[in-house]
């Protein structure tokens, strides 16, 4: 496994994820009852908006701070563990 | 009766989808259990997404958001956004790296090789099945449930009752239907199953959250309908008044058990690469939303006059039901009927395939005398298929929890696993005892609270952690300078309420953590298979690919 270079992009997209993680907690809007466009409810629609937040994070993720090296991704098995079946 | 047709029709039309993928089969277990690792991003993405999105997501979301309001969204599906993803990218990926290197099938496979311990098995696996059963439940109680109220008074002359499908036949026949498809399809018919089931439940739910709210409203104009049926909402329903911050705040941990589920781990596998993994990671919480926001709105709907629900009467289980028979035609009744089967099957059957696969790898074949062959082992993991769904249908006919408060128990079980397969993946320091003093931990402290609920039979059931102020007067009282009990002779004082999930993570981590740290570090020759050599990249690259 060859370790990868940490670059800023790994640091923002971690930094993001717990951003969002934090913001989640959305206590200001706890007592807020009111409609957006008339009928959205404020809370859902910030919700909503943690989800395409996510969304976005995540797909900076996976081009900056994607866990295994670019090439190759398809890990040939090497060392079968023992099997079932097959115990010595 | 149409009703009854096109559910008939959409389940016939499943078990033909499990025979098609049988023509493909290999003829190896690995094929049986595994597809042989050929899921590509898309059928990834859509079987991961099925499988996590269970009756929970349809019939449970709307029946929360029903008796507590909008908040449920945030509690759950947001918080999932983060986290499900979180532990495809953390957990999946590497898992998936280690899986095919080592060739698992199973958990219980992974961690008996990193932790150099055969016994983890015996204690992992009873505590994995005895998650899962409650969770397949979910499935099969919600099932009957749809079924029943939707050809509610179709069927009086023949089964009495409210005149529908009684539960336990509808029950039986869904159990059936997804026993048929993996008995025969194995992975590859549960994947294409899933797919299609979820296409399906995404189509359809779309479909009726247009259909009730233009029934609700009864304006021809979608947003004039939607305006009338939020604006009828009482204004507690709209906020998060029946919610404590504190309760919100660790419901974040439920999400986490997704990193240990036993069919979740299965389906990793199944990819084809680890680019397979980005679908899924990056779309994830994109899909949640466009499932669990139209069923809140339906389920805070549910609650107004415009609904005319009695709702003394209506539990919150029946209301997508109530309101789909009540709201759509026959015809959409059927076919919405079918989505939400759709949802509930899609988690089943992987869960069913699973617990098989568990079962044949982990304890059958692992401590068998004697070889078995391919043909063996997939029909030792297929009679397992088949006690199992005969065991959860027969639980499934004893009285019925809220699917919704069933569900948080499963899954905070799961979630207290979830220090341990982090620290699997990460921690070099993990010893074996470590990890059975996690999951001892973690068994009794939800065994402890699980008793407490009421085996789950008090809503909202949480932990009360004393506030500042509260640990003051607690010392005060037992100092003797103030009392703080009350008449009855109890003692009070302000508390946080918190998910028992929050301290059932704690005991397994604490536990874990210190006795790992007061054990014998692991061997180095097995901390080589899973971890670099540290402070040399270069030998790390060669232990890793030549172990």
């Amino acid at each position: 496994m060859v370790r990868r270079q940490r670059g800023m992009g790994y640091y923002a997209v971690w930094t993001a994820v717990i951003l969002l993680i934090i913001l989640h907690q959305d206590n200001w809007l706890w007592e807020n009852s009111s409609l957006v466009f008339g009928f959205l409810p404020t809370s859902l629609l910030y919700h909503m908006g943690i989800s395409l937040s996510a969304t976005v994070v995540w797909y900076l993720a996976t081009r900056y701070a994607w866990p295994l090296p670019d090439e190759p991704r398809s890990a040939p098995m090497v060392t079968p563990v023992p099997r079932t079946g097959d115990r010595p | 009766m149409i009703q009854l047709i096109i559910i008939g029709g959409y389940l016939a039309l499943l078990v033909g989808l499990g025979v098609v993928a049988s023509r493909m089969f290999r003829g190896t277990s690995e094929d049986y259990l595994l597809a042989s690792h050929s899921i590509g991003p898309f059928l990834l993405l859509m079987s991961l997404f099925g499988t996590t999105m269970t009756a929970f997501a349809l019939v449970g979301s709307t029946g929360e958001a029903y008796r507590e309001g909008v908040g449920v969204y945030g509690m759950l599906a947001s918080s999932s956004g983060i986290i499900h993803s979180l532990c495809f990218f953390l957990i999946g990926v590497k898992l998936w790296t280690l899986g095919r290197r080592y060739n698992y099938t199973t958990q219980i496979q992974f961690f008996r090789h990193r932790l150099d311990n055969d016994a983890i098995g015996l204690v992992l696996f009873p505590v994995l099945v005895g998650l899962i059963i409650p969770y397949l439940l979910i499935g099969v109680i919600s099932a009957g449930t749809v079924i029943n109220e939707i050809t509610a008074g179709e069927f009086e002359h023949l089964f009495g009752g409210n005149g529908g499908v009684p539960k336990w036949l509808a029950s039986l026949v869904v159990s059936g239907v997804v026993l048929a498809y993996v008995f025969v399809g194995g992975m590859r018919g549960t994947a294409w199953a899933n797919a299609f089931q979820t296409t399906v439940f995404m189509v359809l739910g779309v479909v009726t959250f247009y259909v009730i709210a233009m029934k609700l409203g009864g304006s021809p104009s979608l947003y004039e309908n939607l305006c009338r049926a939020s604006e009828a909402v009482a204004a507690d329903k709209l906020t998060r008044a029946h919610i404590s911050k504190s309760m919100f705040l660790t419901y974040m941990l439920i999400p986490l058990s997704v990193g240990m589920f036993p069919h979740i781990f299965q389906h990793w596998l199944t990819a084809k690469s680890a680019d397979s993994f980005k679908a899924p990671i990056i779309l994830h919480p994109l899909f949640i939303m466009l499932l669990w926001a139209p069923c809140v709105l339906i389920g805070v709907w549910a609650t107004t006059e415009l609904a005319g629900l009695d709702t003394t009467k209506v539990a919150a289980n029946q209301v997508l039901a109530v309101l789909v028979r009540s709201k759509a035609g026959s015809v959409l009744g059927g076919f919405l009927t079918a989505g939400i089967l759709a949802a509930i099957m899609s988690s089943l059957d992987s869960q069913f395939l699973c617990l098989g696969t568990i079962f044949t790898n982990d304890i059958a074949l692992h401590y068998s005398k004697r070889p078995f062959t391919d043909r063996q082992r997939t029909l030792i993991a297929r009679l397992f298929i088949i006690a199992i769904v005969a065991v959860t249908y027969a639980f499934s006919l004893a009285e019925p929890r809220r699917v919704f408060q069933m569900g948080i128990w499963c899954f905070s079980g799961f979630s207290a696993l979830f220090p341990l397969a982090i620290a699997a993946l990460y921690w070099r320091r993990l010893t074996a005892a470590g990890a059975f003093a996690s999951i001892l931990s973690a068994a009794l402290s939800w065994g402890y609270l699980f008793w407490r609920s009421g085996f789950g039979l008090t809503p909202n059931y949480s932990v009360d952690i004393p506030t500042g102020a509260g640990f003051r007067q607690i010392l005060a009282h037992y100092m003797g300078s103030a009392s703080s009990a009350s008449a009855t002779g109890v003692l009070e004082y302000p508390t946080y309420p918190t998910m028992p999930v929050a301290t059932i993570v704690l005991a397994s981590t604490a536990a874990m953590i210190l006795v790992s740290l007061l054990t014998r570090p692991p061997k180095e020759e097995v901390l080589a298979r899973f971890f670099e050599i540290r402070g040399d990249s270069g030998t790390a690259c060669k232990q890793w690919e030549i172990p």
